[in-house]
């Protein structure tokens, strides 16, 4: 049975790039584990040569003409939500060091 | 105020000059504004919607005609991105975010004459069964205040019952149209899987979102369904619709129809009120010549284990994209990009997203994929096949949409695996990509509504829909 230990709930965390806070950390703990103990029902059932299905509608590979259309959708308008802009383009903190 | 008429009424009447469009949308926001209580809207966009109504009025005057919702004025819940006002997805990371172009099923009821007057409040990010889950407020039953209306589609469903609109949109991805739509008592259709194009729609899980409308009858839904159905070049997941229109309902002829009663969903598990009102139903199908079935799907009672497995995988990539760079809210005093993502997602998400987020990144983890996320898709698998046997035996299958009629707010907060039993009758339709719809079938002992649930073969939507109306009319 899963139990999640603080260090693991701050793994997660890090992976997901979430700070939390203390009080996060100490009710996620918690609460996730005995989510995750209710989901492990599955273990339970025998699947073993079970095909998994990651999608439903049995379509694959759709492929559309790779031409440009025009939208009515400018340069401005998408960069009218980014939350800093700069020539043009879409200001980030220092990549490289 | 009294309902609305049914829509094709609606637009029948403004096409014709009977009835301005400019008065439809006033008239709807009026009701929104006499209503703010339920806080079932998040913004309404009113500039937008008398634009485009005086538009359509003019060129109706002109003699044109302006399409087979002209006039009628709906609300998007508040994922759908549109123009006119924010799109939040009642979430605090996405508060100011201005859409730069509009979702297809948007495009698509805006090209018959449909007007948007107003975005619906829902869970943030659709993540909830209550509507509680909103980073802005919560939702009321407009039957009962100190209940909830059910989510994630509560603000559209609450919309719908207090005649806010004669329309709303919702999405589902494991009840939340149906759910909603049973604990409100208006009618909810979640589509086949890929049937209505999800472009401009914020992901959630996208192996099982869908959307669809809400509304008070089923043959305003088959109107709407009709407008917004069918292929989109913008998403590759979209399947072919009915060549047939989904408003031309076969009279289903009851002595003719099988349909199949889920056990499993007809149990000890279920208030006792609901079971009654389920079973009454199924009595009335009986004494109009249908013939009835129990059928057993043993692998149904695992589907929610194996949804919140996959479906908080899906989230923890979906929303990956929300890292303060891009667009939505961003933390100020960052001074690295590390800092920036952590601290931006951090405050932004509220906690059921970072909740989701952290079940989703630890199932997909290394060392735990082929225990969880594996195992979860091979039981989707399994539950497909019990699906497709049973649909051998019958055309539909019946039962509760869920175990209980709408709870108190506040209720199931405290124990968010409580609130996840919401969805126990709903999520293994999801994870088959079946259509299913909530009718209402009558209230229990609170007068609190009570929806069936009934369940059709992938892309049999229509025949889905006839059957509804043949229930809806037994009712009446």
């Amino acid at each position: 049975m899963a139990k999640l230990t603080r260090e693991d709930v701050l793994k997660l965390a890090k992976l997901a790039r979430l700070k939390l806070s203390e009080d996060e950390i100490v009710r996620f703990q918690g609460e996730i584990t005995s989510i995750l103990q209710y989901v492990e029902k599955l273990q339970a059932v025998d699947l073993k040569d079970v095909k998994p299905t990651y999608q439903i509608s049995g379509l694959t590979n759709v492929t559309r003409e790779d031409v440009i259309k025009d939208y009515g959708t400018t340069t401005e308008d998408l960069l009218k939500n980014a939350p800093a802009t700069e020539g043009g383009h879409i200001k980030v903190k220092r990549i490289l060091g | 105020m009294s309902g609305w008429m049914p829509i094709a009424d609606i637009a029948k009447q403004v096409n014709a000059g009977e009835l301005k469009a400019a008065e439809m949308v006033e008239r709807a926001l009026k009701v929104i504004n006499n209503n703010k209580k339920y806080n079932a809207v998040i913004a309404t966009m009113p500039d937008r919607a008398n634009l485009r109504a005086k538009e359509l009025d003019e060129r109706i005057a002109n003699g044109e005609y302006t399409g087979l919702l002209s006039g009628v004025p709906f609300i998007a819940k508040d994922n759908f991105l549109t123009f006119g006002s924010e799109t939040t997805a009642a979430s605090n990371i996405l508060r100011g975010f201005n859409a730069p172009y509009q979702a297809t099923a948007i495009e698509r009821l805006e090209a018959e004459g449909a007007i948007c007057v107003a975005k619906a409040n829902l869970d943030a990010f659709a993540h909830g069964g209550s509507t509680e889950n909103s980073d802005f407020m919560v939702t009321k039953n407009p039957h009962n205040e100190s209940r909830v209306p059910g989510g994630s589609s509560g603000g559209s469903a609450t919309a719908v019952m207090l005649d806010m609109a004669p329309f709303a949109l919702g999405t589902d991805t494991g009840g939340s149209i149906r759910l909603p739509a049973s604990f409100t008592g208006a009618v909810g259709l979640k589509p086949t899987y890929g049937l209505v194009s999800r472009s401009g729609v914020v992901a959630m899980a996208s192996s099982t979102d869908v959307i669809g409308p809400i509304a008070r009858t089923v043959e305003d839904i088959a109107l709407v369904l009709e407008v917004m159905s069918g292929q989109d070049e913008l998403d590759s997941t979209t399947i072919d619709r009915d060549p047939e229109p989904y408003t031309s309902l076969d009279r289903i002829s009851l002595n003719k129809v099988k349909v199949g009663v889920i056990k499993e969903h007809m149990g000890d598990g279920v208030d006792a009120d609901v079971r009654a009102r389920i079973q009454a139903t199924i009595e009335l199908l009986k004494n109009s010549g249908a013939d009835i079935r129990e059928l057993t799907l043993p692998s149904l009672d695992l589907a929610l284990a194996a949804y919140y497995i996959v479906v908080p995988a899906e989230i923890s990539s979906n929303l990956s994209r929300y890292d303060g760079q891009r667009y939505g809210f961003s933390h100020r005093d960052a001074t690295s990009l590390e800092e920036s993502y952590n601290w931006s997602r951090s405050e932004g998400f509220g906690r059921e997203a970072k909740r989701r987020i952290m079940i989703g990144t630890y199932v997909l983890s290394s060392g735990y994929y082929d225990a969880y996320y594996k195992k979860a898709q091979q039981l989707r698998t399994k539950l497909i096949d019990e699906f497709n046997q049973a649909f051998k035996a019958v055309d539909f299958l019946v039962g509760p949409v869920a175990p209980m009629t709408a709870f108190k707010i506040g209720e199931n907060t405290k124990d968010p695996l409580k609130m996840y039993l919401a969805d126990v009758m709903t999520v293994g339709v999801s994870l088959a990509g079946l259509p299913a719809i909530s009718v209402p079938v009558g209230v229990d002992g609170d007068s609190m509504p009570v929806g069936v649930q009934l369940i059709g073969q992938q892309k049999n939507d229509r025949k889905l829909l006839s059957l509804a109306k043949e229930i809806q009319g037994l009712m009446s």
